[in-house]
């Protein structure tokens, strides 16, 4: 009785918002839980086929869509949060919301304890754990802890899908005494042999000892072990042995697929992430080939490499919130060569992250000898300048400005037509730089909380 | 001329984009033509005692500490030991600074010593401070972001690094933030601090150069974009504690 009435006002409230033409996001979520706290857990029991998870720091936005293309082509009905209200309001507003047979959550890090304690999932997706927003979540290690006892807690019926190149994911497999996929990159061509200045985890997760990596991917992503206790990179389930790069995306060999994967995003973190929702579909029982024909036309989500046309110009928004994020952003751009035209954002407010100190780890010094020029926005613009000009920028490649409408007109005049313009931006100053470019005509509004 | 940076276990205590005030000093050092090489050292290393002009030691995670900690109660803490009575000069941050102080008192557990080279004791406090700093020191303002939970206090022979503005510092109750000692710095503002208060950044490199080609005048160089970024930041501070 308490859920079907809390069903109804957080209904009434969604209509209410959408009427009166804003997006409608958490507030009904927020409205639903207030009546029926326990509305989470009763709502996504009632799911025919269950409920997939996704976590990890980066990729999760992604490989939430990917997969929600994957189950809607395998004839299935998602309940996705899909604008990035990943926290217990948003599942709750989109239960709430939407009729359908399988939940697909997106969770940040940080939530995953709360949620897992509410919702056992059929499947727990994990990307990858990176340095993150360190002013919210502190530090690494102890997230990675909270998120085993979280794990320790489920039943042996959920099935876990984890980044075997990533040595603190699949260290959560510890944890687990159900059945596990891993995925990873098996390309020896793939990745450097050091360790880069960003690297989190050069220490085993189980006995603190220095990690052996025959091959670095990014940052402590790679082929890892350790010499002292043995622990090391877990056998691949799906396992990308061939990955060729590409300006507009990459192509996959991966086992038990005979077809090439066509992963139409560029950059090596996209081929990961689609790695991840192929591994999570056959943790769901669907065919790997069907998943693989559904991710050929997937499209990205919001500043995730989204191109948008804007006078001529093709836009490409990159959404940045650490340097493990930042350096996989600016490998898509640089990868094949390029030299990119930058329109770049730091933000200081809550969803960005409070402390910019992060983009002292980030790989400017790689961005900053590819890059043609530069404009640089945003709260923190001058930060961003100094890190710029540290990184070896010429300051007549560099120019600061404050208006968000200026700094994107002046990136675009900058920008020959017929051209791309790279725009990496924190998570406000992306949504600010998006709405300058609704005023101007060019992308309709997004609603995002 | 040159300048020998050893940046301490850089793979366990470098967080918070600790990495930036490495980049200062080396990128301050090659615009003023002196040569610069920066040295990892790090746990299970031998230390050599007699290279390094400058140590700059950044904050960690608790685990790392723990390691950390560890190899420093070892030969390689008495390597530092050398180091610093012999004239280098060394930058501490956070993690770094507390394990330069002579200890770190956990709430229920058993105190973790430190190197104690400079006269500070640690212990931990119930709320974390994080947010935007703004201080005073005899060189000029010192700007940036803190987030520690543990409170440090200055013994007699430490002076305070400067007095808070704006956030909390040491330990949130005396109004201090760092301390100085010698050639020796603790600071709790990471990442960028030296890029950011680029007269800090000198200070070091002038202290660190004394020990093998004696005192010199540094060449000026143009940091507006620097005065540009700390001033953008103190207004931030203001607006966003
Ligand atoms: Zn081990």
């Amino acid at each position: 009785m308490r859920t079907t009435l809390a069903v109804l006002a957080a209904r009434l409230t969604r209509a209410l918002l959408v009427a009166g033409g804003r997006g409608a996001t958490a507030l009904p979520g927020v409205v639903g839980l207030a009546i029926d706290p326990a509305l989470v857990t009763r709502l996504s029991r009632s799911l025919r086929r269950g409920v997939a998870c996704v976590t990890g720091t980066n990729g999760k936005t992604t490989t939430t869509r990917m997969l929600s293309d994957i189950v809607r082509a395998a004839g299935w009905t998602p309940v996705h949060n899909r604008s990035g209200s990943n926290l217990e309001r948003g599942l709750a507003a989109a239960l709430v919301s939407a009729r359908g047979d399988v939940g697909l959550f997106e969770l940040d890090e940080a939530s995953v304890p709360r949620v897992l304690a509410r919702v056992a999932p059929r499947v727990l997706v994990v990307t990858n754990l990176f340095r993150d927003q360190l002013d919210r979540y502190f530090e690494i290690d102890a997230l990675q802890k909270r998120i085993g006892s979280a794990i320790a807690a489920l039943p042996s019926g959920t099935t876990l899908v984890l980044n075997a190149d990533d040595p603190l994911v699949a260290h959560l497999g510890d944890s687990h005494s159900g059945k596990m996929f891993f995925f990873g990159v098996d390309d020896p061509r793939v990745g450097g042999t050091t360790a880069q200045a960003i690297s989190d985890a050069t220490r085993c997760p189980r006995c603190r000892s220095p990690l052996r990596y025959t091959r670095v991917v990014l940052a402590h992503i790679g082929d890892w072990r350790c010499p002292s206790c043995g622990f090391a990179r877990p056998a691949r389930d799906i396992a990308a042995s061939e990955v060729a790069l590409g300006p507009d995306g990459s192509t996959l060999r991966v086992s038990a697929i005979t077809e090439p994967v066509l992963v139409p995003l560029p950059g090596l973190y996209n081929a990961y992430n689609a790695l991840a929702a192929l591994a999570g579909a056959r943790a769901l029982d669907i065919p790997l080939a069907d998943a693989a024909a559904a991710l050929a036309s997937f499209k990205p989500a919001f500043g995730r490499l989204e191109r948008v046309p804007a006078e001529g110009r093709t836009l490409r928004l990159v959404l940045v919130k650490n340097p493990a994020g930042f350096n996989a952003a600016i490998g898509a751009l640089t990868e094949t060569g390029r030299h990119p035209r930058l329109l770049a954002a730091l933000s200081d407010l809550d969803a960005d992250g409070r402390d910019v100190s992060w983009i002292w780890d980030a790989d400017f010094e790689t961005l900053a000898q590819a890059t043609t020029h530069a404009v640089v926005t945003g709260l923190r613009a001058r930060d961003l300048a100094l890190r710029f000009k540290y990184a070896g920028l010429e300051l007549t490649r560099l120019e600061v400005v404050e208006s968000w409408r200026g700094a994107l007109e002046r990136a675009i005049a900058l920008t020959p037509v017929g051209e791309e313009l790279a725009v990496i931006a924190t998570y406000t100053a992306m949504l600010a730089l998006r709405r300058a470019l609704a005023q101007a005509g060019h992308v309709a509004p997004f609603w995002e909380d | 001329m040159d300048l020998r940076i050893a940046h301490l276990y850089p793979d366990l205590m470098s967080i918070y984009g600790d990495r930036g005030n490495v980049i200062a000093l080396e990128q301050r050092a090659r615009w003023r033509g002196i040569a610069v090489e920066t040295r990892a050292y790090t746990a299970g290393d031998a230390f050599d005692a007699d290279w390094p002009d400058l140590w700059f030691f950044g904050g960690g995670q608790d685990q790392g500490q723990d390691v950390v900690g560890a190899d420093l109660q070892g030969p390689n803490g008495g390597a530092v030991r050398r180091s610093i009575a012999g004239g280098a000069a060394a930058l501490t941050i956070c993690g770094g600074y507390q394990l330069f102080g002579h200890e770190y008192v956990p709430e229920s557990a058993p105190a973790i010593p430190g190197l104690g080279v400079i006269d500070v004791t640690t212990r931990a406090g119930k709320t974390r401070f994080v947010g935007n700093l703004v201080a005073d020191a005899e060189g000029g303002t010192l700007v940036g972001f803190e987030n520690h939970s543990g409170y440090t206090y200055l013994g007699a022979k430490a002076k305070p690094l400067a007095r808070v503005r704006i956030g909390h510092g040491n330990n949130g109750e005396d109004g201090t933030e760092g301390a100085i000692q010698g050639h020796l710095i603790g600071c709790y503002v990471h990442g960028s601090l030296l890029p950011k208060n680029s007269w800090l950044a000198d200070l070091l490199t002038t202290w660190a150069l004394e020990r093998r080609h004696g005192h010199l005048a540094l060449t000026p160089l143009d940091d507006a974009v620097e005065t540009r970024a700390r001033d953008a930041a103190i207004e931030v501070a203001k607006a966003r504690p």
